[in-house]
């Protein structure tokens, strides 16, 4: 199964993913030392992000994202893609300045159509997320 | 993107490596939005704290500085990682007062004014009407867009970063007309009396509001606020919705009700019931007034009620470096002081390395009359608890809220 995004940036990745319908911050909802999800009400809590797809349903939050999956990416604890149904600007300058691949923006709702644990392709020329 | 002479000598790197480096980041950012060309701005405000630049955030503001980098409008600072003259009591041990100075050191290279706020426009310089500028703060942007009628998108640190080098933005999101309409309405009865409330009605908003492309038209408030009750009210919107932008009527110069039915109506259970989520009682270790930083007026009404007080817990209130001399001048810190408070500035608590200090302290239930801080401290660990600021003080003297 392919998707395709409206939006993306970065470079081509493969991976096994980590869904759920809940929001995205770096500072609110992890511990980025341990690299997992730390807040109790996150519906990922307790599970390690680094190097899998996060397939969540929007950006949430502040404006520190931008400054830490550069510096998460530095320790090799970042999440290797994110794919989002919508994004704020902090979420791509933050992947912009870390070089950290994102697709945005589906048909439905991405997160109900991706399954979790699967292993996909992210491909950001293209703008489409292949189901391996 | 369309670019222009200056743009274009910018990318070809006649202006400097750090100047090019900026614009490709720019460019980047706005092509993604599929943004037109580049927007002027007046000023840039950089949010900058060391616990998110993390060692290589300074290395990456230091290699700018070695390649002769200069910002070209006035370029503001965020609160930093710490209160130089209080880490005692934050405990903040030496590598994190050495990464801030690094820092602060990098950003001066650039010609930054390390002006260390998030309520610089109730501090510098609040913007004007149609001003473009490029805020690096959520509760700044919020205000910025919604009170001043500025334009900004929020600028994480790079890009703010970046527009003080290029002296511009890419021309997306709320510089655009059509991106500052009202999306949905939400109609409430509630009036707030406490900045606890305005923070909490703002939180609602924001959750169901939901994410930063919408922009919610609030009806029904029956008076005005006032400058502190907008700052608590746009900083939880923000935090809990990502939201950019407001409509409020008579506040916003842009506000139009959208020819929408009210999607959602908030009363006075939804604001009890959001403050309740949180903690609601018990027994404290810290009460903290941060986030924003306290204007000179939240001062005084706080040192009011720390005259005849000794404290049990410790109690932060936390302001900015304009606003902390006055406060010194007029005898407000020697109130809270006095009363076992502590005044810090240029900082802000959850930018200050919040799990260290919570660690370090033995710090874990922490009260607050910050909707926006009890949104981002669960993440840090902490069991916060959202009151008025004067239960917050009662529960500095008793232990307990």
């Amino acid at each position: 199964m392919i998707y395709s995004a409206r939006h993306a940036i970065g470079k081509p990745v493969r991976g096994q993913t980590l869904v759920a319908h809940d929001g995205f911050s770096a500072r609110y909802d992890l511990d980025r030392i341990k690299g997992v999800f730390s807040r109790a009400t996150h519906k990922l809590a307790g599970q390690s992000y680094a190097g899998r797809i996060l397939v969540l349903d929007t950006a949430k939050g502040g404006v520190a994202s931008a400054w830490m999956l550069h510096e998460m990416a530095t320790r090799g604890l970042v999440p290797l893609a994110l794919v989002l149904n919508s994004v704020n600007p902090i979420l791509v300058q933050g992947a912009a300045f870390g070089n950290v691949t994102m697709l945005v923006g589906f048909d439905g709702d991405i997160t109900a159509q991706v399954p979790h644990g699967a292993t996909v392709e992210l491909d950001p020329a293209a703008r489409t997320l292949r189901v391996l | 993107m369309k670019l222009n002479d200056l743009e274009r000598s910018m990318l070809a790197g006649e202006h400097g490596a750090a100047a090019k480096r900026a614009l490709e980041h720019q460019i980047k950012v706005g092509e993604f939005f599929g943004a037109a060309d580049f927007v002027p701005v007046t000023q840039a405000h950089v949010m900058a704290d060391t616990e998110s630049l993390g060692e290589p955030g300074v290395a990456w503001l230091e290699s700018l500085g070695r390649e002769n980098g200069r910002v070209r409008v006035p370029t503001i600072t965020d609160p930093r990682g710490t209160d130089f003259a209080k880490t005692s009591v934050l405990r903040h041990p030496l590598r994190i007062v050495d990464l801030e100075r690094r820092a602060i050191e990098a950003f001066q290279k650039l010609g930054v004014l390390m002006t260390d706020t998030c309520i610089n426009y109730q501090t510098i310089q609040a913007p004007a009407r149609g001003e473009s500028v490029a805020f690096g703060d959520t509760g700044v942007v919020i205000y910025a867009n919604s009170v001043c009628g500025a334009r900004s998108n929020y600028e994480g640190g790079p890009s703010a970063v970046a527009a003080g080098l290029t002296g511009r933005t890419p021309r997306y999101g709320f510089h655009l007309e059509e991106h500052r309409r009202a999306t949905l309405r939400v109609r409430t009865d509630f009036m707030p009396k406490s900045l606890n409330e305005w923070g909490a009605l703002g939180g609602l908003v924001g959750r169901l509001a939901g994410n930063y492309w919408a922009v919610p038209y609030l009806e029904g408030l029956d008076a005005v606020p006032g400058s502190d009750e907008l700052k608590h009210f746009g900083a939880a919107m923000a935090s809990f919705g990502s939201i950019a932008m407001y409509h409020l009527a008579g506040v916003t110069p842009e506000a139009a009700a959208p020819a929408l039915p009210v999607a959602h109506r908030i009363g006075q259970g939804d604001v009890a019931a959001l403050q309740a989520a949180y903690a609601p009682q018990g027994e404290i270790d810290v009460v903290v007034f941060s986030a924003p930083q306290l204007s000179l007026y939240e001062l005084r009404e706080l040192a009011a009620m720390c005259d005849g007080r000794r404290f049990t817990k410790p109690l932060l209130a936390v302001t900015s470096p304009q606003i902390k001399p006055d406060a010194d001048r007029f005898g407000l810190t020697k109130r809270i002081e006095d009363a076992g408070g502590h005044v810090l500035a240029g900082m802000c608590f959850y930018q200050s390395y919040a799990r260290e200090i919570a660690e370090a302290n033995g710090w874990k239930r922490l009260a607050t009359n910050s909707a926006k801080l009890v949104n981002i401290l669960g993440g840090y660990g902490y069991v916060p608890l959202l009151a008025s600021m004067e239960h917050c003080v009662d529960a500095a003297e008793k232990g307990r809220l």
